[in-house]
């Protein structure tokens, strides 16, 4: 979110107000006293078309900054509860730039995009104007130093006396890049104010979570109250889980056979009134007792769910250890197993897999054969 | 004939000592993949016993490459790692380099990827399976049972995938099977694959496997439309994805328009590849293919 990217660019030195950020229209007030002068106040949620939206007002008074956060407090910005807003000097902008670095797949490096016509109405500016828009390649090996972030501003126009700003922050915005291990750094509006000053006015910056590892202090950044109930509770099991709209569950190994199977279960659904996936959850290739029995737990818990597929291809993990972590996650489950669960179990010791579930005899699970089967199985139940 | 590894790869393995390292050596070894050694600096000199066959430990890759004539290494370093065990094995200029591990930092390995321009060696991954040349090598954690020798050659993104796909061919086999892995950036792409198995006689048709995210299949497709003259079929992952969430693989992500399973379908179909909706209805494609050949 906004604040974040802004705490972020405060760290390394980029110009910009930081604000404050609060949660109730009391505190708008204060934080308006204590900034002094006309404030704007800004919703915070992770979407764009916040404006728009009516989630972004000047106010010239602090009783004026109460009153406009108690509106925006009670707003939905593209369905999205706004819970807090931050409050920030009003600014006298003369112009709006765009700035951004990110990571670019096609050429396997990284990418600058800059413009100086229009920030906020960048994606305008690109369908009207490409040419107003350069895209500079960062070399990955050599980075941006001083000499590259010159080459930059000049190829992005900036006004003459902004130059010696600019090259300064784009060098402090390629350290919030590579320091915080960031995909993504965009800064938008980038504006000129009154007086010539450079300043960041909102920015958004991605993380790697790859990289969290050495960043313990992103994880303050990671709002949970957002986050779907499911997924946090999936997340503190240390299971890969994204939650979905359907009644079909689904387990397997592997993000790809996992993403397969919802597309498959998706076309089976065609045939079964339209049912759908509820979730993507890959137990990764270690399918033992208790992380089959969290991924179920989870997935039963979602009272969408009406039917479960578990689709597992045995490659290092071996199908009868997965038969067995089925069993005991039936056990630890016990009558909270609730739901039909259909199961597929190809590749490494598929024959013991299957005879374990066999002599399991479990009312609730019923074996297929093939992929494609066990979805028009698991489809048919999430339909009955 | 293969791909990138054959019967006389010597192999050696950066983390051999570690939990997943010895696993897979192990594996590896009784796969009967010809695996000479293991990189561990704390532990050179000494020697370690894995899939019944003794393995000298060394203290750098290039010791390795130079006391057993290695000539792939297949890394299992943790993470944090990662960077410096793939930059050592460039320095050593290793003509193969595997490197298995995920949750490597996109940025590491942009590095990575950076520095190995004009440099000798050609690396798979990170976050794959690796590379199987069955009945001949292995380079990483794909099981050698699937399937066996064959006129298929496969690339995928994905590790489960890419074993799904040999089983549902497995009766008819396969070159080499590829890995590349499920990360924004890799190391060997769609395309570097495709045009060696298009040099490889043994190769008679190449299944690609690929998913959301990113446009490596669709800059796949214009590559195949000028260079591939073995027929290709294709198979996309990701059709119920929904924008914005990243599906178990660090580049699996939908975002906007772009990335979409349908416009990567669209863009191989637009160049005579056969999709199949499903991976056993693209191994039916395949098969239905191979039969007339």
């Amino acid at each position: 979110m906004e604040y974040q990217a802004k705490e972020l660019f405060a760290k390394h030195g980029v110009a910009g107000a930081l604000g404050i950020t609060v949660e109730t229209p009391e505190d708008a007030r204060a934080a308006a006293e204590k900034i002094g002068g006309v404030v704007v106040v800004k919703a915070q949620v992770k979407a764009g078309g916040r404006g728009k939206a009516g989630g972004v007002k000047v106010a010239k008074t602090p009783e004026e900054a109460e009153e406009h956060a108690r509106a925006i407090l009670d707003l939905e910005i593209k369905g999205l509860p706004v819970n807090r807003v931050l409050v920030v000097p009003g600014a006298s902008i003369e112009e709006e730039y765009y700035f951004s670095f990110l990571l670019d797949r096609a050429n396997r490096s990284y990418l600058c995009i800059a413009s100086v016509e229009g920030g906020v109405e960048i994606e305008e500016v690109a369908k009207t104007n490409p040419d107003a828009v350069k895209k500079i390649p960062i070399d990955a090996g050599t980075g941006v130093d001083e000499a590259k972030a010159t080459a930059i501003v000049d190829e992005a126009g900036f006004p003459a006396e902004l130059r010696d700003q600019a090259i300064q922050m784009v060098q402090q915005l390629w350290t919030v890049f590579t320091e915080e291990d960031a995909t993504l750094v965009e800064v938008n509006p980038l504006a000129r104010l009154t007086g010539d000053k450079l300043e960041a006015l909102d920015g958004k910056v991605s993380l790697d979570e790859n990289a969290e590892f050495r960043h313990p202090e992103h994880a303050a950044f990671e709002i949970r109250e957002e986050a779907d109930p499911l997924e946090a509770k999936a997340k503190d099991k240390g299971l890969n889980y994204v939650k979905l709209d359907g009644a079909v569950g689904i387990i397997g190994n592997g993000a790809g056979l996992v993403m397969s199977t919802l597309d498959v279960v998706a076309y089976a659904g065609e045939n079964h009134g339209g049912v759908k996936p509820a979730n993507f959850l890959d137990i990764g290739g270690g399918a033992n007792a208790q992380v089959m029995a969290d991924g179920l737990d989870v997935i039963l818990n979602d009272e969408q769910v009406k039917s479960v597929f578990v689709n597992v291809f045995g490659g290092i993990t071996a199908c009868d250890e997965v038969a067995n972590g089925i069993k005991g996650a039936l056990e630890i489950l016990g009558d909270a197993a609730t739901k039909p669960l259909v199961v597929r179990l190809d590749g490494n010791n598929v024959e013991e897999g299957r005879r374990i579930l066999n002599e399991l005899n479990h009312p609730l699970v019923t074996q297929v054969d093939t992929m494609d089967g066990a979805a028009d199985k698991a489809a048919e139940l999430a339909n009955a | 004939m293969s791909i990138f590894l054959n019967k006389d790869s010597k192999i050696i393995v950066q983390g051999m000592t570690g939990g997943m390292g010895a696993k897979h050596t192990t594996l590896m070894v009784e796969s009967g993949a010809n695996v000479v050694g293991g990189v561990n600096a704390r532990k050179a000199g000494t020697t370690v016993e894995l899939g019944g066959k003794e393995l000298p430990v060394f203290g750098s890759v290039a010791e390795a490459m130079k006391e057993t004539g290695a000539d792939v290494s297949v890394a299992f370093v943790p993470p944090a790692f990662t960077k410096d065990a793939a930059i050592e094995a460039i320095d050593a200029e290793i003509p193969l380099l595997v490197v298995i591990t995920e949750g490597v930092p996109v940025q590491d390995t942009a590095e990575v990827v950076a520095y190995l321009e004009g440099r000798s060696t050609r690396m798979i991954g990170p976050n794959c399976p690796g590379i199987i040349t069955p009945d001949e090598s292995l380079a990483g954690i794909t099981p050698h049972t699937i399937a066996g020798k064959g006129p298929v050659g496969l690339v995928s993104k994905s590790g489960t995938l890419t074993y799904q796909m040999m089983y549902e061919l497995r009766d008819f086999g396969f070159s080499t099977a590829i890995g590349i892995g499920g990360d924004p950036i890799v190391g060997t792409t769609h395309i570097d694959a495709l045009q060696a198995f298009e040099d490889d006689p043994e190769t008679k048709l190449i299944v690609m496997i690929g998913e959301i995210g990113g446009d490596a299949e669709e800059r796949a497709a214009d590559y195949i439309k000028a260079n591939i003259t073995k027929p290709v079929v294709g198979y996309v992952a990701g059709f119920t994805a929904p924008e914005g969430k990243t599906m178990g693989h660090a580049g699996a992500i939908v975002s906007g328009s772009a990335g979409t399973a349908a416009a990567k379908q669209e863009a191989l179909e637009a160049v005579g590849v056969k999709v199949g909706k499903t991976p056993s209805a693209t191994a039916a494609l395949a098969r239905e293919i191979l039969q007339g050949l």
